[in-house]
């Protein structure tokens, strides 16, 4: 018995080692020089400075930018600190209460748009941090964006397409659409055309 | 729906095909054969056993390894009980996390010193990056190496003949870390991180963001973007089906599970293992018929309640159309289904088909949240953990029940016919059903009893977030997990409470040890006997019968014990009519 102890606290110390120290450390050395993009977050970098990441998903509520599907962390929306979900049963009468108040939110920011809302865009992702919304999602939204951004539909369309997913073989994953490099490729047209319009002498309006 | 199901066949058929010489590799291994592993890293094994002072050679009976067991588990626990209270006051803590609260401290050592990854805290926000290293990481392997060396007697009870050698302890769990847990790790974290789950040191990175915003009266600049040493947890967490989260959100957070495709491999960690060790199995007893027809017993079960429970996610939830939103998911344009709670990058139907396959293995990992499946698949999630974690089972574990399982198939054939049982050339008289029985029937009677404990005080239904049957559901979910060593849960329950710390880490702890003890008794005295030559009235155990038997005896035993329960739960919750919900 005593000799049991000794070999297993010996053992667990050997195995702790290796499994607690060695392993995740030289994982992280291999990842830092091997995938130094993705293991530091997929960081997306503007001027030297970081303004996201390609995988965690950000909030907008201004109606020229694709608004991202809701989230359920706190205290803000999208905080890349935590994660979080609503936890709420699909017969909870305050499910249906969120979403009732987010179709007509969405209604209000467009109302010539009659039809049925793409379901993702009104219930909160697993996560609170999902990047990404359907293709549907994003077409929902191409008209406001168009009228409150004043850039052409087709335009719209081209710029979702290319920010598309597409699964993998066509059954591993979903198609989805990257809202934060979306947006993104839209705040740089946005402060092109607003510095155009303030300086024309330094270039051709847009 | 069409895709799901190539999704599953996809994911079911690639882990037979890498399961098939991974098995075969154990066998080797755990054979002690000289091949080109044990070559190559045979120097460490004898380097690990020169300082414990480990003798290969040197067998242990069924008491000594049970003793070996609970007292390296023991030790385990101890010292990841004690990293959390320090945690504080240690290196690697860039986010500055205090200790973690004794009561909470305790839970989670229990949690996952016995590969259930329970977590009454929140991931991200609780543990530093020593304690998820050097604490949570080394549990991971070290609980699900225990698995393996649960069943590792019983098989070798199975193969051998009059001893009472049943392998010996310390050498099975080096061996297990080593050859086959490591490895299989350092390569699957490559392959996410590649994908793009994080891999530094780093605590927070600042992000200035693209679209400031105002929230509560206040301008928000910047997002706070948490990283950590992630893909090397999250890679053992599911090889070894823990499922332990390193992040809030677990694997529904896109640092864990970045892409379509680190959620099919991630699906098929959790069954590798398991799936292997049944080959392997038939390699040891020299019976790969008997090891098919448990794969085949397996897949029987899993495949039709899988497939109920993605019909139910793709319909989506007939609440949200009569409020106007449109849940049909085209192929084209994806997003259907029912989403709250689910990523768009996985979807409705593969999200529950995750579910199902961390509730059948015993790994509880979650990439969207149970609680607001339909609650019928959330009820699908309920059962599989209900059959005692037969189908596919934990790492070790479930192969080990599945056996038990098959005794008492061969035992009730043998009642049928009027012969005295055998079970692979072993006779299976009354002490051996009376160890099999302890073993499967000590959950149902935690899991009972735990829950109307839970219902029938204050404290207990304090707890549940949403009202109604379903609010029941989150509180039978909270026994099950725990008393099944599984660890996922429907979150909306308050679980960081003293009542359910309690409950719960009692419930992981009879879970996991009481069964432990009958089987190896079970080991010990099949060991003893000998190998009688099949017979004409042997009940063969590969045949469509016996499969049928198997898969009947399973049922009987989950449905009979869980049903009332269930139709409390989950499909009283399923039947409601909208209309006594809109108002």
């Amino acid at each position: 018995m005593i000799k049991d102890i000794k070999t297993a606290l010996l053992l667990f110390l050997v195995l702790a080692v290796m499994t607690g120290l060695i392993y995740p450390l030289a994982m992280t050395g291999i990842g830092q020089v091997v995938f130094p993009h993705q293991a530091n977050g997929s960081l997306i970098r503007q001027r030297g400075h970081v303004v996201g990441s390609s995988l965690i998903g950000q909030y907008f509520r201004e109606p020229q930018y694709f608004w991202s599907r809701p989230s359920a962390t706190s205290p803000v929306p999208y905080n890349g600190a935590g994660s979080g979900a609503s936890n709420l049963g699909p017969n909870n009468p305050v499910l249906a209460r969120h979403v009732a108040a987010r179709i007509k939110t969405l209604k209000a920011a467009d109302p010539a748009e009659k039809g049925p809302v793409p379901v993702d865009l009104v219930t909160s992702s697993a996560s609170g941090l999902d990047p990404d919304i359907s293709i549907a999602a994003a077409l929902y939204q191409v008209p406001r964006i168009a009228q409150a951004g004043g850039i052409d539909i087709v335009t719209l369309r081209h710029m979702v397409q290319q920010n598309t997913t597409e699964p993998l073989l066509g059954f591993i994953g979903e198609p989805v659409v990257n809202v934060v490099k979306l947006d993104l490729a839209l705040h740089d047209r946005y402060a092109a055309a607003h510095e155009a319009t303030v300086s024309p002498t330094k270039g051709p309006p847009s | 729906m069409i895709s799901t199901i190539i999704l599953t066949a996809a994911v079911l058929l690639l882990t037979i095909l890498l399961a098939l010489p991974l098995g075969r590799y154990m066998h080797r291994v755990y054979a002690g054969e000289r091949f080109w592993a044990t070559r190559l890293m045979g120097p460490v094994e004898r380097g690990i056993y020169r300082i414990t002072h480990i003798s290969v050679n040197q067998e242990m009976d069924w008491k000594h390894y049970a003793v070996a067991l609970l007292v390296f588990n023991l030790i385990g626990g101890v010292f990841l009980y004690a990293l959390l209270l320090a945690q504080g006051v240690l290196p690697l803590n860039p986010l500055h996390y205090g200790g973690v609260p004794s009561a909470s401290a305790f839970n989670t050592a229990v949690s996952f010193t016995t590969n259930t990854n329970w977590q009454d805290y929140s991931g991200g926000s609780t543990m530093s990056y020593l304690s998820q290293m050097l604490g949570l990481t080394v549990q991971n392997f070290l609980s699900a190496a225990t698995g393996i060396t649960i069943v590792l007697p019983l098989v070798r009870a199975l193969a051998r003949h009059k001893t009472k050698d049943l392998g010996n302890f310390w050498v099975d769990m080096t061996r297990t870390v080593l050859y086959v847990l490591l490895p299989l790790s350092a390569l699957f974290a490559l392959i996410l991180m590649e994908q793009g789950v994080v891999q530094t040191l780093t605590g927070i990175v600042r992000a200035d963001l693209i679209a400031p915003f105002v929230s509560g009266g206040k301008t928000v600049l910047h997002q706070m973007i948490h990283v950590g040493p992630v893909a090397s947890q999250e890679a053992i967490m599911m090889l070894g089906n823990n499922g332990g989260g390193f992040f809030d959100m677990n694997d529904a957070h896109p640092f864990e599970n970045p892409t379509g495709f680190t959620n099919f491999l991630e699906m098929v960690a959790m069954i590798l293992i398991p799936s292997a060790l049944v080959f392997m199995f038939g390699h040891m007893v020299k019976a790969k018929r008997t090891a098919w027809a448990i794969m085949i017993a397996t897949l029987v079960l899993f495949v039709p309640l899988t497939v109920v429970s993605e019909h139910f996610e793709l319909l989506g939830n007939p609440l949200l159309t009569h409020l106007g939103a449109t849940q049909a998911n085209m192929a084209s344009l994806a997003g259907g289904g029912n989403m709250e709670g689910v990523e768009d990058r996985i979807g409705a139907g593969a999200s529950a088909l995750c579910g199902s396959l961390a509730t059948a293995t015993s790994t509880g990992a979650a990439n969207s949240t149970y609680d607001s499946f339909m609650p019928l698949s959330g009820g699908i999630n309920l059962f599989f953990m209900q059959m005692g974690e037969t189908v596919f089972g934990g790492v070790g574990t479930g192969l080990a029940t599945v056996l038990a399982f098959m005794i008492f198939a061969v035992f009730l054939g043998g009642l049928m016919v009027g012969r005295t049982p055998e079970f692979l050339g072993k006779k299976i008289e009354s002490f051996e059903i009376k160890m099999a029985s302890l073993a499967i029937l000590v959950m149902p009677l935690l899991v009972l009893i735990g829950t109307a404990a839970a219902v029938s005080t204050a404290a207990g239904r304090a707890g549940a977030l949403n009202p109604g049957a379903h609010g029941f559901s989150e509180i039978l979910y909270a026994i099950t997990s725990p008393a099944n060593n599984n660890g996922s849960a429907f979150d909306g329950l308050s679980s960081d409470t003293t009542f359910y710390n309690l409950i719960t880490g009692m419930a992981i702890l009879f879970g996991r040890y009481w069964p432990y003890l009958p089987l190896l008794a079970l080991a010990g005295t099949l060991a003893g006997k000998k190998k009688i030559p099949a017979g004409a009235g042997t009940l063969t155990t590969h045949t469509p019968i016996f499969i049928g038997l198997l898969v009947g005896v399973i049922l009987l035993v989950g449905a009979l014990n869980f049903f009332p329960a269930l139709a409390l739960g989950p499909i009283a919750d399923q039947l409601a009519p909208i209309s006594t919900l809109m108002h």
